[in-house]
């Protein structure tokens, strides 16, 4: 097909490259102009050379903070996200009746978990008088100060962000589904239990799915903002205030647009950074079936 | 070592020969660990899904009773919540949020729909200078992170005079600008033979005419999974109008949302819940009506929820 000219697939991608340049390939570029400016959308930016990135890096105590409760919160999020995507996979993956009721019922917090309405919810359930001090209270435990303590404010919003494994789980499961059921048979016969099965036969096979999911949910957790500006609004003592939080501050309540883009270009360099050592390393160990998936 | 892996997940057929002694146990432990399978699911089934239940009992409950009992069942209940709520303290009700919403929602998902059906169709079906590096560029866009680009987009708008407006909102989606639906058509159309498209070419069809007769209608699944996507992650979209939207009678409910938190007392809880409710209840409605376009979607094109 698409014998009649060269270009005449060009003509139907055309709006994708309009937008490209003006909404992405511009800003990116932009963005990173601003990095080296004092801009406070009133006058002119004004080149100001390195001087943003080395007071982020040598004088700012705030982006310390922050930058630190970025990294803890994804590497606490994303593998925790992931391993429950995965089991709950597993599982769903026996053959179950309700196996559709279960994967709808697992899937529904993941298409509502990004709301407001959601963080709102997860700010009166982890309140002081919440519903999840009334539960573990009935039990006998200690009621908890989910958000007056630093160190439990940053995992209340954790848990907002794993309580929404479904999309992940769906994917994995469609990965399990698609995974060529002779060879558990073959392996069985051979003697291999379920653990083995699960490890040297479904674990490598499904690979470029825990890749795909891996990437995507790592990109998407370094970006979080309507869970801590909603539920903690950063606080107490910046233990959730999350690199987007503070860019968001930085460009729309102090108008400081040039020291702002510098924060999301440092942002920018280390997802990355991350992702490429990720690609890098999945040559190691993602496997590709004649390159099956997608 | 056991045998009890279920060695055919689908279902194995009972067996047409006697049963063995072997074959009983093994199918007394499958009986056994299907149970411990389903008591799992459910107790975190039901976890996961409490904070949800309990939000709508809240939703009917006094003020008081709220922090009172972690029960679902409202021991009085109201509806003082959601009228209340729905007058909020601003000289406009929900019912212009909601109105909002929908003003924003429903260009940008037709917008994403066409466009994002047209890129992806020249991408799958058509080789052209350049095809490779935009494709790259698909799957790059897919990884870079929005907060990069968000401020010279918004000082972009704010040139072009488009601020308080809804056109930030609509206007990079019409051109396709959401990488992960151009993606996802893209994946979906690698799936469907070309053997009509060829016909209805050689028939003497144009291209833009085998795509919207021949294609479209076969594309129709993914497309509605677009949309319905789209249609999510507008409803649940904050960042967008909290930058861009400064007008409190142009708020959509996210927006409105927040507004209530900041300026209710503390003791008007159950106002709050109660817009919550109606704030997740398109989303809820539309999810269950169409839940099987979700999880194709999201198989196929591993798309974020």
């Amino acid at each position: 097909m698409g014998g009649d000219s060269r270009y005449l697939g060009f003509f139907y991608v055309a709006p994708y490259v309009a937008g490209l340049l003006l909404f992405t390939a511009f800003p990116f570029a932009a963005s990173f102009y601003l990095s080296f400016t004092d801009y406070d959308l009133l006058s002119t930016p004004r080149w100001t050379g390195l001087d943003n990135y080395t007071k982020l890096f040598t004088r700012d105590r705030t982006f310390d903070k922050s930058l630190k409760v970025t990294l803890l919160y994804v590497f606490m999020t994303v593998p925790i996200k992931l391993a429950f995507a995965l089991l709950i996979a597993v599982i769903l993956n026996y053959r179950l009746k309700a196996i559709n009721l279960f994967r709808t019922a697992y899937y529904v917090p993941s298409i509502l978990g990004g709301s407001i309405a959601i963080a709102v919810l997860w700010r009166y359930i982890f309140a002081e008088a919440g519903l999840v001090n009334m539960i573990i209270g009935a039990v006998g435990i200690e009621p908890v100060n989910w958000f007056g303590d630093p160190q439990n404010a940053l995992i209340t919003i954790t848990l907002l962000r794993c309580w929404q494994f479904g999309s992940a789980m769906v994917i994995f499961l469609a990965a399990l589904q698609s995974v060529d059921k002779s060879l558990y048979e073959a392996a069985s016969i051979d003697g291999a239990n379920q653990w083995h099965i699960f490890r040297y036969i479904t674990l490598p096979l499904i690979t470029p799915v825990i890749f795909f999911n891996l990437i995507m949910q790592t990109v998407q957790a370094f970006q979080e903002f309507n869970g801590p500006y909603i539920i903690t609004e950063g606080g107490p003592l910046k233990s959730t205030y999350l690199l987007p939080l503070y860019i968001y501050d930085k460009a729309f309540k102090s108008f400081d647009m040039g020291y702002a883009s510098a924060i999301a270009w440092v942002l920018f360099v280390i997802i990355m950074v991350l992702t490429l050592a990720a690609f890098w390393s999945s040559k190691k160990w993602v496997y590709y079936a004649g390159d099956k998936r997608s | 070592m056991t045998a009890s892996y279920d060695i055919n997940p689908q279902g194995l057929a009972p067996g047409t020969e006697p049963a063995t002694a072997l074959e009983i146990r093994l199918r007394r432990r499958s009986r056994i660990s299907s149970a411990v399978r389903y008591g799992v699911l459910l107790v975190f089934g039901l976890i996961m899904l409490y904070p949800l239940i309990w939000l709508i009992g809240a939703s009917f409950k006094t003020n008081a009773e709220i922090f009172a009992s972690p029960s679902f069942w409202p021991e009085d209940p109201t509806l003082s919540g959601y009228i209340n709520g729905w007058q909020t303290s601003t000289p406009y009700t929900f019912g212009r949020f909601f109105w909002n919403t929908f003003l924003i929602i429903t260009p940008k998902v037709i917008g994403t729909a066409i466009s994002c059906t047209l890129v992806a169709y020249g991408f799958a079906r058509f080789e052209f200078p350049g095809k490779r590096i935009l494709f790259v560029t698909v799957i790059a866009t897919l990884l870079l992170p929005n907060v990069v680009t968000r401020i010279p987009q918004y000082l972009l708008f704010r040139d072009i005079g488009w601020l308080d407006s809804f056109l930030p909102l609509w206007v990079p989606s019409a051109v396709a600008g959401d990488a992960f639906f151009v993606f996802m058509l893209i994946q979906f159309l690698r799936a469907i033979p070309r053997d009509m498209e060829e016909a209805a070419r050689v028939d003497g069809a144009n291209t833009l005419q085998t795509l919207v007769y021949i294609v479209v209608p076969m594309l129709m699944p993914a497309i509605i999974s677009v949309c319905l996507f789209q249609f999510m992650w507008t409803m649940n979209d904050f960042l967008g109008p909290l930058i861009y939207i400064s007008s409190v009678d142009k708020y959509p409910v996210s927006l409105a949302l927040k507004l209530s938190i900041d300026t209710t007392e503390a003791f008007d809880w159950n106002q709050i819940l109660a817009m919550s409710v109606l704030a997740l209840a398109p989303s809820l409605a539309v999810f269950f009506i169409a839940q099987k376009y979700f999880i194709e979607g999201i198989s196929t094109g591993g798309v974020k929820g």
